[in-house]
């Protein structure tokens, strides 16, 4: 793609440089974690080297220091979703945890015997064992709205599920396993219309889309930073301010409180009523970086690099004889599962790591979706704004030879 | 282009892996053990017929990765006219052979199956070489379920 600087983002990210095995690392397996530009790294030895202390506590300086940067990265999420309020910029540690925030607190509050959750076939298991784990506690049934063999939402089949019982639709926005970007839009939409809120699952979204959660209209994104290439041990809750008030506080601590005495709390204001204790100041701030890091690049950019990325992979990979690609949907992010005639996903990636590319082999953390495809498990190259064709020919001449090995 | 990983995938092992001994649902087996690795999905099932104390036949069905696959059907050939005890001594001295932790582990006393000292080198890939051991060490215990490796 022309105007792509691809160039000057690769350089950006030292570990690019890395030789694995005396071979230049291929790194393909960004739908598990991306790696991290020097700016999110210097953001953080920058932090530890002059400014760190504790935040919303201390009079001194470096306190006011480290609140006012932990502040602005909270103010720079808040413009990268297109929130209303910080009030709505909930940190937790992950998309993981912002699930389990919404199953304890909304969830427990809001959810009778009888009532149901509608989720798809094609979840990560933390979109589903929260909501399980809320059913068993509440007595509410989970519904699965199932999808096509392409890895598309069978959107009447999804429609069909809701009714009077329905309390809440808990959706991928982007399939980690699959690709598949779901029509959250209309889902959202088609949900409103009966008075049912949405949460949308955002972990794999994120890094490769422009999201706008007015514009969406749902009423929790969830997403965390270290697929957004900020370090581990940040995610985002965002929740609209009217669903964030009613909900009780989800863990009890510091931070979260306004008042204490022996007799009773009375609980801080959004969004610290959800932030008990020190959270991690460095990861935040370091997630702020990333998305001053994005925007100097632009998320439709990269958007429009990746698809092209994507469209590339899956035509060459038509050219080998035995692969098939699991997760072929019209709208597709870009992530590239396949399985291959005979050879295991392991082998696959074994084999492929001598080569000096990192791909997953597994089950994605979606074992209901291999079910589905009755497949043990899938290899799975999953690209990033910094990856180039010539990795992608890299992967594809990996494939063929190993291939010819076992023969 | 493969040359690293020779230690690793021999010829035995893509031999087995494409022709596995042994791979047949056995009639009345005294006994059958299911084997699952949670972790990449790999499923065997193992079956054994036992006189007295003497394994008479081994064979097993599933699916899973190259060496896996060749440790499973390896197995089968070795532990067929061996007693219980003698099984459980070439599953210590498997073990031992590919969690590495003895350096000077004799290969020449564990034979053909010393084709899988490769996975040493490869932490990940441990399990999927033990799997088939660890459900006959559950086999011969009589532990008539499923085990996982996790």
């Amino acid at each position: 793609m022309t105007n792509f600087p691809i160039e000057k983002i690769r350089a950006d990210f030292p570990i690019l440089a890395e030789k694995i095995r005396n071979k230049p690392l291929v790194y393909l397996d960004n739908a598990a974690t991306c790696q991290k530009p020097q700016a999110v790294i210097d953001s953080i030895v920058h932090l530890y080297s002059h400014v760190y202390a504790n935040v919303h506590r201390g009079v001194h300086t470096l306190s006011v220091r480290s609140t006012g940067l932990f502040e602005g990265a909270r103010t720079k999420v808040k413009d990268f979703i297109n929130a209303a309020s910080e009030k709505e910029i909930i940190f937790v540690r992950g998309a993981t945890e912002a699930i389990n925030l919404v199953a304890q607190t909304y969830g427990k509050t809001n959810i009778k015997p009888g009532d149901e959750i509608i989720i798809t076939a094609m979840e990560h298991h933390s979109n589903i064992v929260p909501w399980q784990m809320l059913c068993e506690q509440t007595g509410a049934v989970l519904q699965v709205a199932p999808m096509n063999l392409l890895g598309e939402l069978l959107f009447d089949q999804f429609e069909k599920l809701i009714n009077d019982k329905t309390r809440l639709v808990s959706v991928v926005h982007m399939s980690n396993a699959l690709g598949t970007i779901n029509p959250v839009k209309k889902i959202i939409a088609t949900a409103h219309a009966q008075g049912i809120p949405v949460l949308l699952d955002g972990a794999q979204a994120i890094p490769h889309m422009t999201v706008d959660v007015q514009d969406l209209d749902c009423d929790f994104y969830v997403f965390s930073g270290h697929k957004l290439y900020a370090p581990t041990g940040t995610g985002v809750l965002y929740g609209k301010q009217a669903l964030l008030e009613a909900m009780p506080p989800y863990q009890g601590g510091g931070d979260m409180i306004r008042k204490v005495t022996f007799e009773e709390t009375e609980y801080n204001v959004l969004p610290y009523k959800f932030e008990a204790g020190t959270p991690d100041i460095a990861g935040v701030i370091g997630l702020g970086a990333a998305i001053d890091y994005l925007n100097g690049i632009g998320m439709d950019k990269i958007a429009a690099y990746e698809a092209e990325l994507l469209a590339d992979a899956t035509e060459k990979t038509h050219k080998i004889k035995g692969l098939l690609i699991i997760g072929e949907a019209e709208h597709k992010g870009a992530i590239l599962s396949f399985v291959l005639d005979k050879i295991h996903p392991h082998d696959i990636g074994t084999m492929l790591d001598s080569l000096g590319i990192a791909i997953r082999a597994g089950h994605h953390c979606a074992m209901p979706v291999m079910d589905f495809y009755k497949v043990p498990a899938t290899a799975r190259a999953s690209f990033a704004m910094y990856n180039t064709k010539e990795e992608i020919d890299v992967l594809m001449n990996g494939i063929e030879s190993l291939i010819e090995v076992f023969g | 282009m493969f040359d690293d990983l020779r230690d690793l995938y021999q010829e035995v092992i893509f031999d087995h892996n494409r022709n596995p001994r042994n791979f047949r649902v056995m009639e009345n087996a005294h006994r059958q053990v299911e084997g699952f690795n949670p972790l990449c999905g790999d499923r065997l099932t193992l079956y054994l017929k036992l006189d007295g104390d003497v394994i008479t036949d081994a064979s097993f069905q599933g699916s899973g990765c190259a060496i896996s696959t060749a440790s499973v059907s390896l197995m089968t050939e070795i532990v067929k006219g061996k007693t219980e005890q003698e099984a459980e001594e070439l599953f210590k001295k498997f073990h031992e052979m590919t969690t590495g932790k003895d350096e000077n582990f004799n290969l020449e006393a564990i034979g053909k199956l010393a084709v899988l000292a490769g996975v040493r080198e490869y932490p990940a890939r441990v399990k999927c070489a033990t799997l088939s051991w660890h459900t006959l060490d559950a086999a011969l215990k009589n532990e008539q379920k499923s085990i996982s490796t996790e």
